[in-house]
């Protein structure tokens, strides 16, 4: 009994060290192709590079518009989420800890706003944005990705705060704090979980989103980085070692966050999943 | 979020029902453009090619993506040594970007370069252009997304299993039961509220199917419409291609009013008879 379980685990294991090969093969395989020359790569594919070589990785950085399209990236990324984390915030303060007239109306009008694919609706964001004047502009994705994320942002937000104990509030208020210092400095800081993992949430896909910037940007210097990716494909088709290159870089800055916040980023995603 | 997310659902019903010259709408059709879509050739052929190859590609990741992520489920289930460290391997794929994903694997695949086919010489085998012919191309784009997203599914068949309770494994154990009748008559009805969320998100994301494709086939889905989905379609009818004379935004709004009413019915159903199976079982 012992030793069929034992050998029943070994299997398992097997199997599940067969299923992480096949998980991190192409993975390693970009991370050495990167240092590799478009010879090495053809003749011995398999095989480690002969040395540390620097110059596909150099020449992506320094002779490309890589730069360009990673500052943009971290730009839309990162106000795009801070601005949901604000804009959510109120609101589900608002929601979740006064009464007040159309309260729920609100509330169910962000929650339609969850069931909603906004890919659909995009020929008239499209019309909408060439009329402002926000067609091929960086502030035009952001306000997109805020109204795409706000949804599921006061929702997760607004069951959190529901939930928090109401005595902390009411001893501050009693002390005379303002509304804005209670949700400042007791509500913030109580309900950091919720907010890593909306920010998480929105981040990764908002990040990672093609679509979006491949209809509404066509100034290259504007271009994200997904999307400053397929330009630079075509760009260097011949030459695999600085395609390998560029890809490794690409996926760099959010392979190592995710890496140092691995289990924030499972819970944040698969979670914000299941709302 | 009401000028960017309720006004343009409103407007793309409203665009869906106009013709349209580039830009700016050009007198009221009825709906003509529907009627376009659906029953007037070639635009009636390539709505249902596209469908169809949409069908397919939700089919095939419900058995091989989402099979193997609950088989992965269990075994991570087991805590083994090292289910941890498997855990943060099998979800990195789904951090990254499908445009990295795509071209990736599109480097692999490639015939005369790639590392699928050197693999297979290897052992004798003189592998097909995978993207370039018309049997496999869609084929090796689906099994990009299963390794791209697996991960995503086990993890949250994981979460599942982990939430029936170790009492509930032990009477099973304790009467008997081994891993495959565990797995079929324990398990498999106790984690059906994580199936319904994996059936749904999966229909979803095989219907709304956009940048592997895009990034692996081009916006035609080569070869030969091979690859195309209704995703491709709707971006060519919207935007792509001026050459092709396929860009029109009424009946782009058109096409995507039909797949957001596909969507929301079928899902809607599927939602209702899931939460009755979840209930049942």
């Amino acid at each position: 009994m012992m030793r069929a379980e034992a050998l029943k685990n070994g299997a398992i294991q097997l199997l599940l060290a067969l299923n992480a090969l096949v998980m991190l093969f192409p993975i390693a395989l970009m991370v050495i192709s990167a240092f590799k020359s478009n010879a090495e790569i053809f003749d011995s594919p398999f095989t480690l590079p002969d040395g540390l070589d620097f110059s596909n990785l150099l020449h992506v950085w320094n002779d490309t518009e890589f730069v360009q399209y990673l500052l943009n990236s971290l730009v839309i990324t990162t106000s795009s989420v801070l601005l949901i984390l604000l804009a959510g915030t109120l609101a589900a303060y608002a929601l979740a800890r006064y009464r007040f007239p159309f309260n729920a109306t609100i509330y169910l009008f962000f929650l339609a706003g969850l069931m909603v694919p906004l890919k659909l609706a995009v020929i008239p964001l499209f019309v909408e944005l060439d009329t402002i004047g926000l067609l091929d502009t960086r502030l035009g994705l952001i306000l997109i990705y805020v109204a795409m994320g706000l949804p599921s942002g006061v929702f997760i937000m607004t069951g959190f705060l529901r939930n928090l104990p109401g005595e902390l509030e009411e001893a501050a208020r009693i002390e005379g704090a303002s509304e804005g210092r209670i949700l400042a400095q007791i509500m913030v800081p109580l309900a950091r979980p919720a907010l890593v993992i909306v920010a998480i949430q929105n981040a990764v896909p908002i990040w990672n989103d093609f679509f979006f910037p491949l209809v509404f940007i066509t100034t290259d210097a504007r271009k994200t980085l997904p999307q400053g990716l397929t330009v630079f494909m075509g760009e260097y088709s011949t030459d695999w070692g600085v395609l390998f290159a560029g890809l490794m870089l690409a996926a760099l800055p959010i392979t190592l966050v995710y890496i140092m916040l691995s289990k924030q980023f499972i819970a944040g995603m698969t979670q914000g999943a299941v709302k | 979020m009401t000028a960017f997310v309720t006004l343009p659902l409103l407007a793309a019903l409203r665009y869906a029902f106009y013709a349209f010259n580039g830009l700016a709408p050009a007198g009221f059709v009825g709906f003509a453009n529907f009627a376009t879509i659906l029953f007037e050739a070639p635009y009636s052929g390539w709505t249902l090619r596209a469908l169809g190859h949409n069908m397919i590609v939700f089919a095939a990741l419900m058995i091989l993506q989402n099979g193997l992520a609950y088989l992965i489920a269990f075994a991570l289930l087991k805590t083994l040594p090292g289910h941890r460290i498997h855990q943060v391997i099998v979800f990195l794929p789904v951090v990254l970007s499908a445009v990295i994903v795509g071209f990736l694997w599109k480097l692999m695949l490639h015939p005369l370069f790639g590392v699928v086919n050197a693999a297979l010489a290897l052992i004798g085998i003189d592998g097909p252009p995978w993207l370039g012919n018309e049997d496999t191309a869609l084929g090796a784009i689906i099994f990009t997304n299963a390794w791209h997203w697996v991960g995503f599914p086990a993890l949250i068949f994981l979460a599942g299993m982990q939430r029936i309770g170790a009492e509930t494994m032990e009477a099973a154990r304790l009467d008997g039961a081994g891993d495959w009748v565990l797995l079929r008559q324990i398990i498999w009805p106790l984690v059906a509220p994580a199936t319904t969320i994996v059936f749904t998100l999966t229909f979803i994301g095989s219907f709304n199917w956009f940048e592997l494709p895009y990034v692996m086939a081009g916006a035609t889905g080569s070869p030969g419409g091979a690859t195309d989905v209704l995703g491709l379609y709707a971006y060519r009818m919207a935007f792509g291609s001026a050459t092709a004379g396929l860009q029109d935004f009424g009946r782009g709004s058109a096409l995507a009013v039909l797949m957001f009413i596909f969507l929301a019915v079928v899902s809607a159903i599927a939602l209702r008879l899931l939460r009755r199976r979840e209930i049942e079982l």
